[in-house]
């Protein structure tokens, strides 16, 4: 790594660092449930919900931390809690 | 993708990281924003890397506003500055409290600006200090409940009338639980010349000890209870408050909290949540919230 | 008097230096010695004599905090300041020096508080010198002007990156009437060229600055720091020489000597003292003692290497401070060449003396007085450091 002075570094660098490894609960999105409303990747502080071709939502899981904001937040109960790795 | 980009070291559940997304993307790419320290800067900037996807800069704790003020003279004299915004996005202690002379020197200036409080309520930092904005009773490791202590035992300091006490064009509440209302207010904040102010309430899962997946909730509480009004004042004048139909009692935001915890269990815990409730009153009968 | 000079006061003529560099963000906060630069600025700013932005700070935190900002943003920047307000500057100082931010100041030199005192001693910048600002000292009027283009060529070097004091003595300086040629506009486009950083704050090019950094990079970016004040201890009589070649004048790269190289005893300075020493040795060669003078221009980068050559055949080297570290009961350029002396062979006594704090004069008789004491060594009465012009009835 070469040092750039004036401590620069590059714009949005930090998705290197893949912080879904920090997560204990991974939240699981029903689309059957789903009503497309998009509160989930509003209220995501990883701003990594994405909208699919198809006009649903999931989450990136290389980032998603598990915080549970977006279930606690989706009027439609869609998105559940699950464990990692049950 | 939004222009605060993943992989920051945020707490799961982090409202300066949700305050930082919904700043950049109201106002897009053609900005350059100064963080002073804080949560935000640190965990956005751990070297060699950066979440910013706008140009940015950190200098100090204290001095974030004579930063912006210079990076916006500088645009000015360079004859770069046509829609560029310049942006101070700081936490409370760099706000109200130690950042405070160089914000009033800024704003007294009439830089072309916007600063952007983001008040998680205490220094998070550098691990849940109180603050100036630090609500009354609230538990801090400097402010702690104890045996003859319901916390910290001061007023949270009314930093939007301190602004609009130096003649701003634009000053306005907003929570980080109402992103489409904050979205729009610091969009129109950017979009007023001269130095505006948006002071942003974002609810600290790790300070103020909930659930990380109850930032939005909480955030809503403290609206829905009078705590945190939302309002709009041009050139000193409230234009816009956000009315509350249904109004809660402040218990219903407390209880979530664990920094609120000894009112509950401590003996005369409830009746000093009147006075907390009080500052609810005021706020729905001084801004007309009902 | 030659045909271009004017007698105008010293403040007068580093504020035009200043104009004639074309700063683009000028941000300071007054405070005596300093105010006449400052309010000289802020006049060619009103008569549109700048294409500037002039900043009325309301404090010098906020000062350098701007020119931090602006410096980032990619403007040529500038401010002045001294004492207490250079104090009040010291967190953001380091700032501006690991940011590599190439801010020129001219520190108009002034005691510390308590007891508050206007006058002038270099205290406040020797305070800051490890905050990594290149610290040059000005020995009169014109040298002080002449240094500010040169430091601006200096600092702005993409090898060097660091931000720059000129220091000059209060009011000795500052607040003196003295013929000067004001800096040419034209020959000053000639020297320095514009300031084009590689990086700044831009949205096409959105980088950030100032990151965090954690046990594994801090030390390289110390490192880097000390690297570029390597290469600016290099370029510094460079940039004198290429001054003179277009200006016509030089006062010395690194240091300067003065009837040196046959001198035993060797007086060691900075600033406006260099003229009243330059006086005494005049006197006392004419009178047959070997005495010469080392100035020293460049405290930071410290010039080891000039400064080693320098003194190889001095038999005595008397160091004069006008600062002091206390409880140590010396000055920083005693300590100094003291530590830069003791891995050569060049075994010469050197003796600290402490004098002119606070703005207490130093005469002529003075200077004798101290160079009387350094030819007492030959006899074996040998003080380490001390201050030379104590009131025996106040103390
Ligand atoms: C001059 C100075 N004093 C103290 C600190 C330590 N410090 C760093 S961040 C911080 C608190 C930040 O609080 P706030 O502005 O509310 O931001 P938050 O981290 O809560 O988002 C403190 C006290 C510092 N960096 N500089
Ligand atoms: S919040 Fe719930 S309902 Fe709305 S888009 Fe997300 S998953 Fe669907
Ligand atoms: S759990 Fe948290 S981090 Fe993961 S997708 Fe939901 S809101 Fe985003
Ligand atoms: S302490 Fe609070 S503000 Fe700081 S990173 Fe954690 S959640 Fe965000
Ligand atoms: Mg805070």
């Amino acid at each position: 790594m070469k040092l750039v002075i004036k401590t620069a570094t590059k714009p949005g660098s930090t998705r290197a660092n893949k912080t879904g490894a920090w997560r204990s609960f991974m939240p699981v999105f029903d689309h059957k449930l789903c009503s497309k409303c998009g509160i989930c990747a509003i209220y995501c502080p990883e701003g990594i919900v994405f909208k699919l071709e198809n006009g649903y939502f999931e989450p990136d899981y290389e980032y998603c931390k598990g915080c549970g904001i977006c279930a606690n937040e989706c009027p439609k109960k869609a998105i559940k809690m699950v464990l990692e790795g049950k | 993708m939004s222009l605060l980009k993943p992989g920051h070291r945020g707490c799961a559940g982090c409202c300066d990281a949700l305050a930082g997304k919904f700043v950049l993307d109201a106002i897009g790419e053609d900005c350059i924003v100064v963080s002073p320290t804080g949560c935000l800067e640190v965990f956005t900037t751990p070297y060699p890397e950066s979440a910013w996807g706008v140009p940015w800069i950190h200098s100090l704790f204290e001095n974030a506003a004579a930063v912006a003020s210079g990076v916006e003279a500088a645009l000015k004299s360079l004859g770069k500055k046509n829609n560029t915004k310049v942006i101070a996005i700081g936490g409370d202690g760099a706000t109200l409290d130690i950042g405070l002379q160089a914000i009033s020197g800024a704003f007294e200036r009439g830089h072309d600006f916007t600063y952007i409080c983001v008040d998680n309520e205490a220094y998070m930092n550098t691990g849940i200090q109180r603050s100036g904005a630090t609500p009354l009773y609230a538990s801090t490791t400097t402010s702690p409940a104890g045996k003859v202590s319901f916390g910290n035992p001061l007023h949270k300091k009314n930093m939007p009338a301190i602004i609009a006490a130096h003649g701003s064009p634009y000053v306005a509440t907003a929570s980080i639980a109402y992103a489409p209302d904050m979205m729009k207010k610091v969009k129109k904040a950017t979009e007023i010349k001269g130095p505006t102010y948006v002071h942003v309430h974002a609810p600290c899962c790790t300070g103020w000890k909930f659930e990380s997946s109850k930032t939005i909730e909480v955030g809503r509480l403290a609206v829905e209870t009078a705590l945190w009004p939302l309002y709009e004042m041009e050139n000193g004048v409230v234009t816009n408050v956000r009315k509350l139909k249904n109004r809660k009692p402040v218990e219903e935001y407390l209880k979530m909290q664990g920094r609120f915890k000894h009112l509950f269990t401590m003996e005369g815990g409830l009746e000093e949540i009147k006075k907390i409730q009080a500052i609810a009153d005021w706020n729905v009968k001084h801004f007309g919230l009902e | 008097m030659r045909k271009s000079m004017v007698v105008v006061e010293g403040s007068y003529a580093v504020a035009h230096a200043v104009k004639v560099c074309k700063p683009n963000v000028i941000s300071a906060y007054p405070i005596t010695p300093q105010t006449h630069i400052v309010e000289d600025l802020a006049q060619f700013a009103a008569d549109g004599e700048m294409n500037c932005e002039y900043m009325n700070v309301e404090s010098e935190f906020s000062a350098i905090s701007a020119l931090i900002g602006a410096s980032a943003a990619g403007a040529r920047t500038y401010s002045s300041t001294t004492s207490q307000g250079l104090a009040l500057m010291h967190e953001a100082l380091f700032n501006a020096s690991g940011m590599r931010l190439p801010i020129v100041m001219t520190v108009v030199n002034r005691a510390l508080s308590a007891p508050i005192n206007i006058w002038n001693d270099q205290q406040d910048s020797i305070s800051q010198r490890d905050t990594g600002w290149i610290q040059l000292y000005a020995e009169d009027v014109q040298e002080a002007a002449d240094m500010t283009p040169q430091l601006y060529k200096l600092a702005e070097n993409e090898d060097i990156l660091l931000p720059a004091m000129s220091c000059m003595d209060g009011f000795i300086l500052s607040h003196v009437y003295e013929p000067v040629i004001l800096l040419e506009q034209s020959l000053t486009d000639e020297f320095l060229p514009a300031y084009n950083p590689e990086f700044v704050l831009d949205p096409k090019n959105p980088m950030s600055f100032g990151a965090f950094a954690d046990p594994s990079t801090y030390t390289e970016f110390r490192y880097k720091q000390e690297k570029a004040m390597g290469v600016a201890l290099g370029k510094i009589e460079e940039i004198a020489n290429e001054f003179k070649d277009i200006y016509g004048r030089y006062y010395g790269g690194l240091i300067d000597g003065y009837v040196l190289d046959d001198a035993e005893i060797v007086i060691m300075a900075m600033g406006s003292v260099i003229g009243t020493i330059k006086d005494t040795i005049d006197v006392l060669r004419s009178e047959g003692e070997s005495v010469g003078l080392l100035k020293v221009r460049s405290f930071r980068p410290f010039p080891r290497d000039a400064i080693r050559a320098a003194l190889k055949n001095a038999k005595v080297v008397i160091t004069l401070d006008k600062n002091i570290s206390i409880g140590k009961n010396e000055g920083a350029l005693c300590t100094e060449v003291k530590a830069c002396l003791y891995n050569t062979d060049t075994r010469v006594p050197v003796i600290g003396f402490m004098l002119g704090h606070g703005g207490r004069d130093i005469p002529i008789s003075m200077i004798k007085k101290l160079i009387n004491k350094a030819k007492l060594v030959e006899k074996g009465i040998f003080v380490e450091s001390e201050y030379a012009d104590l009131r025996e009835d106040l103390a």
